[in-house]
C-alpha cells in the first residue's frame, strides 16, 4: 500500500509540484497560498525563490518555462492582479515545458481586501483553469495540469480557495517523475511579442481554446457521478463537497477543469436529469456558461448567495430554505485580531495617534493601526497604495494640509511595489512624509524572507538590500531611522520632519516581536508589573491607550498579564504617574 | 464508522489549538479513517478567535461541521466555547471548556463586555453534556504548562471511539521526542479528571 499523510491542500500542491517534476517554482507570500513554496521549498530537486512581487514571481517562472523547465508559480488572488500584466501575454506566447499559475482566492475575504473570483482571469486570458475539489485532488490534478500546459502549449491558471489551501485531508502519495530540461529553441515569432507576432498568435489562441473546449469533454477531471435522476447539480471547487454534503444522492457534473466549459458532457448530463442547480461559491461562472448554451432553465445564484463564502449551512438554506435543528446562538465577545505584546507598530501607531496625523496604510499587520485604539489609518488598498494614496492627499489637499500626513508602508510591501511610487513623489515635487515599518521580515503571513532580510526562501544567506539605500536613490534626502520602542524620540522625529518643506522618510527599525531571536531577548526580561497604590486606573487608561493585549483594566486598575508580557517598556514609558515598573 | 462525527476546537490565537487539532485528525487517520479538519490563518492569528473543524467517519465531504450536526466541543478559553454552541447537535453533544478566561482588549477599551456565567448560560440553553476543567493546573501538576493542550485532548478523548494505544503512538509521534513522556502524563491527566 502507498503512503498516506495527512496534507493541507497548499501542502498537497508542493508535493504535487515535486511528483510532476518542476524546476524551478517562484511566490510572494500572501494567505491562503503561502504555504505552497514553504513547502516547495523543502524539496533540494526544486529551485524555489521568494520573488520581490506577484509580477516578478510570474516573470521569473514563464522564462524557465520557455527556457525549458517545468515551472510553477503561486499566489493570492489579489497577487494575480500584480502579474496580470504577463499573464495576458503568456497565453500568446505559451509555453515550452509545462507552466501552471496557482491562484489562491479568499471567499469569505478572512485575510483579503475582496472577493474576486479568479475564475474569470482564466476566461479573460483564454487560458484551461483547473479546480480540485480537496488536497488529493491538488496534488493530483496539479500534476494533471502540467500535462494540459505541454498537451495545448498553454500556461494553466490552477485555482485554489482558502478553505481547500488550509483543510487538510487524507492524500495517497506518488513518487517524483524527473521531467528533462526541454530543448530550448529560439523562435522570434512565438516570444517576440511584436503587433505583428501577436496578431498571428491571438488566432493560435482561439484555436486552442477550441481544443481545450473538446479536451474538457474528455479528460477525466470532469465527470458525472450518476445518481437520482430528479436532481442535477453542476459545482466544482470546495463547493462540490458542501454540494455532497447537503445532496449526497443527487446526480452530479463535477468539473475539475471548468474552463474551456465542456460542453458536450453538460449536454449528456442535462439529458439524464429533470432539474439542473448550479452550486458555486461567488461568481456565476459556471452558470454564464451554461446559460450561454441556452439552458436558461438552469438555476444558480438564485439560491445561493454571491457574497461570501459558501459552507454545507448556506447550501442547505439557499436550496431547501431550511436548517438542521440546533442550539439557539449565544453572546460572546468580539476578540478581533490585535498587535502582539512587544510589536514594533504599536509605537508607531501610538504616537500617529498622538499627533492626529491623517494616515494611508498599506497591506501588512499594521493595518491594525486602523481599529481601537489607535483608529490612526485612513486608506487600505493595496501593496504599494500606502506611499501612492498619501501623495495623492497631498495633490488634492494641499502643502498645508500633508505636514500632518504620513504613508506608512513596510518593508517587504516598500520592496513589493512601494519604491515606484517614492519615485513618484520625489520626481513630481511632492513634499509627502513616509513612514517605512522595517520589522525585518514578511510578518502577517508568518515570517517569509524577502531581500531585505539576507536570507533566500531555502534560508541559505544572501546579498541583503539595503532600504536606507534605496530611499536615497530614489532622490529622497532627508532618511531618518528611529527605535519606534523610544516613544518620545520617534514622536519629536515624526514632529521634525512635518515641518519639512520636501519629501522625507522614517524607517522605523525593531525585528518583529515573535522572530526567535526577539523572543530570546524578552525570556531574559522581568515582566511589567502595576502599583495599583498608584494607578488611577478607569480615570486615566493611560497605558491602554499603548493597545498591548497584555493591559487590561481589572477591578477599576491597570493590569499586566504575566502570560503575555514580553518585557518591553511602552507602557512604562506612558504612564503619567510612574505606576508601571 | 458509517456517521461522520464532528468535533469543533476553539481558543485564542497561540494557545495550540492547530497543533491539538492536527493531533486528533491524525488518530482518526491512524484507525482508517477518512478525516477532515479545516481552520483559517493569517490575521486571525494575532490574539483572535481561531476555530478548528475536525471531522472523521467512513467517508467526509464537507470540511467545515454543519450548525446542529457538532459532537464535541473542545474549547482552550470560556467566551470561545460559548461562541459556537449553536453549531451543537440540537438533542445533546459534549462541551468541554478550559477553565480560562482571557479578556480582550476590546473589553478594556470599553467596547464590549465578556461574558458573564458561562457555565450556566451553556447549561441552560443548550442539552449538551458540561464538563470544565482547569488544563493549566493538570499541565502544570505533568511537568509543562504548555500541555495543557494535550490536557484537554486527554478529556474529550473520553468521548472519542479511539482506543488509549492509538493516542499513546500519535502522541510520541508528532510531539518532540523530549517531551513524549511529559505530554502523555498530561494526556492522561486530562483523561481522569473527565471520568470522576
Amino acid at each position: 500500500m502507498s503512503k498516506k499523510e495527512l496534507l493541507s491542500g497548499n501542502e498537497a500542491i508542493a508535493r504535487g509540484a515535486w511528483e510532476a517534476g518542476v524546476k524551478v517554482a517562484t511566490a510572494y507570500p500572501g494567505t491562503p497560498s503561502t504555504e505552497i513554496l514553504e513547502n516547495v521549498a523543502k524539496y533540494e530537486e526544486i529551485y524555489a525563490e521568494w520573488s520581490t512581487n506577484e509580477k516578478v514571481a510570474f516573470e521569473v517562472a514563464l522564462g524557465a518555462a520557455i527556457a525549458g523547465a517545468r515551472s510553477m508559480t503561486s499566489m493570492k488572488h489579489v497577487g494575480l492582479n500584480v502579474a496580470a500584466d504577463p499573464l495576458f501575454t503568456s497565453s500568446y506566447t505559451g509555453i515550452n515545458a509545462g507552466f501552471v499559475i496557482v491562484t489562491c482566492d479568499d471567499p469569505g475575504m478572512h485575510s483579503s481586501q475582496n472577493e474576486q473570483d479568479n475564475r474569470r482571469y482564466a476566461k479573460f486570458a483564454k487560458l484551461p483553469l483547473i479546480e480540485p475539489s480537496d488536497s488529493q485532488e491538488a496534488k493530483d490534478f496539479l500534476k494533471e495540469a502540467f500535462k494540459i500546459s505541454e498537451m495545448f502549449d498553454t500556461p494553466v491558471l490552477f485555482r485554489m480557495t482558502t478553505r481547500l489551501s488550509h483543510t487538510k485531508t487524507v492524500v495517497e502519495l506518488g513518487e517524483r517523475e524527473e521531467v528533462p530540461i526541454k530543448d530550448y529553441v529560439k523562435d522570434f515569432r512565438k516570444y517576440v511579442i511584436l503587433p505583428s507576432n501577436a496578431k498571428v498568435r491571438h488566432y493560435v489562441v482561439e484555436e486552442r481554446l477550441k481544443k481545450l473546449q473538446e479536451f474538457a469533454s474528455q479528460t477525466s477531471l470532469n465527470r458525472i457521478e450518476e445518481g437520482d435522476p430528479s436532481l442535477g447539480i453542476v459545482t466544482s471547487g470546495i463547493s462540490y463537497q458542501y454540494a455532497k454534503e447537503v445532496f449526497p444522492n443527487a446526480t452530479f457534473l463535477k468539473l475539475g477543469m471548468s474552463f474551456p466549459f465542456p460542453v458536450e458532457l453538460f449536454k449528456k448530463f442535462a439529458n439524464m436529469v429533470k432539474r439542473i442547480i448550479v452550486i458555486e461559491e461567488n461568481e456565476p461562472f459556471l452558470e454564464e456558461e451554461i446559460k450561454i448554451l441556452g439552458y436558461t432553465d438552469v438555476e444558480g445564484k438564485k439560491y445561493i448567495p454571491l457574497c461570501d463564502e459558501l459552507s454545507p449551512d448556506v447550501v442547505r438554506k439557499g436550496v431547501l430554505g431550511s436548517e438542521l435543528p440546533h442550539p439557539e446562538p449565544l453572546k460572546s465577545v468580539a476578540r478581533p485580531p490585535v498587535f502582539c505584546p512587544g510589536c514594533p507598530h504599536t509605537g508607531i501607531f501610538y504616537n500617529l495617534w498622538r499627533l492626529k496625523a491623517t494616515v494611508t496604510g498599506d497591506i501588512g499587520c499594521y493595518t491594525l493601526g486602523a481599529l481601537p485604539p489607535y483608529e490612526s489609518i485612513d486608506t487600505t488598498i493595496c501593496m504599494g497604495a500606502g506611499i501612492t494614496n498619501a501623495f495623492g492627499f497631498e495633490l488634492a489637499r494641499g502643502k498645508e494640509f500633508s505636514k500632518k500626513l504620513f504613508g506608512v508602508i513596510g518593508d517587504s510591501t516598500f520592496l513589493h511595489t512601494g519604491i515606484p511610487g517614492l519615485i513618484d513623489i520625489v520626481y513630481n515635487k511632492g513634499i509627502t512624509k513616509i513612514i517605512i515599518l522595517d520589522n525585518r521580515i514578511t510578518a502577517m503571513t508568518g515570517h517569509q524572507d524577502h531581500p531585505g532580510t539576507g536570507r533566500t526562501a531555502k534560508g541559505e544567506p544572501t546579498k541583503e538590500i539595503d532600504i536606507k539605500e534605496i530611499v536615497k536613490a530614489c532622490g529622497v534626502e532627508k532618511v531618518y531611522e528611529v527605535d519606534p520602542h523610544k516613544l518620545r524620540e520617534t514622536r519629536e522625529v515624526m514632529k521634525e520632519v512635518m515641518e519639512l518643506n520636501e519629501p522625507a522618510v522614517i524607517i522605523s527599525e525593531r525585528p518583529c516581536a515573535l522572530l526567535p531571536e526577539e523572543r530570546k531577548k524578552q525570556a531574559n526580561r522581568p515582566k511589567r508589573k502595576v502599583n495599583s497604590d498608584i494607578c488611577k486606573g478607569e480615570k486615566c487608561m493611560g497605558c491602554i491607550k499603548v493597545g498591548c493585549p497584555a493591559i487590561s483594566m481589572k477591578d477599576g486598575k491597570a493590569y499586566i498579564s504575566e502570560l503575555l508580557c514580553v518585557g518591553c517598556d511602552l507602557c512604562v514609558q506612558v504612564c503619567p504617574f510612574g505606576a508601571i515598573s | 464508522m458509517e456517521e461522520v462525527f464532528n468535533v469543533i476546537i476553539a481558543g485564542v490565537g497561540g494557545q495550540g489549538i492547530l497543533t491539538a487539532s492536527e493531533l486528533l485528525a491524525k488518530v482518526a487517520m491512524e484507525v482508517g479513517l477518512d478525516a477532515k479538519k479545516s481552520e483559517v490563518h493569517g490575521m486571525s492569528q494575532r490574539g483572535g478567535s481561531v476555530v478548528s473543524h475536525v471531522r472523521f467517519g467512513k467517508k467526509v465531504y464537507s470540511p467545515l461541521i454543519e450548525k446542529g450536526a457538532c459532537d464535541v466541543i473542545l474549547s482552550f478559553e470560556k467566551a470561545e466555547g460559548l461562541r459556537w454552541v449553536h453549531y451543537l447537535k440540537k438533542e445533546g453533544g459534549k462541551v468541554v471548556l478550559n477553565d480560562l478566561e482571557i479578556i480582550p482588549t476590546t473589553v478594556s477599551l470599553k467596547l464590549d463586555t465578556y461574558p458573564l456565567n458561562i457555565e450556566e448560560q451553556i447549561r441552560e440553553k443548550t442539552k449538551a453534556e458540561l464538563i470544565v476543567i482547569p488544563a493549566t493546573e493538570l499541565a502544570k501538576q505533568a511537568g509543562d504548562a504548555r500541555t495543557a493542550n494535550t490536557v484537554l485532548l486527554g478529556a474529550i478523548s473520553n468521548f472519542l471511539p479511539f482506543e488509549e494505544k492509538i493516542w499513546e503512538k500519535v502522541i510520541s509521534e508528532s510531539v518532540k521526542r523530549e517531551t513524549v513522556e511529559v505530554n502523555l502524563k498530561a494526556f492522561y491527566l486530562g483523561k481522569n479528571y473527565c471520568k470522576k
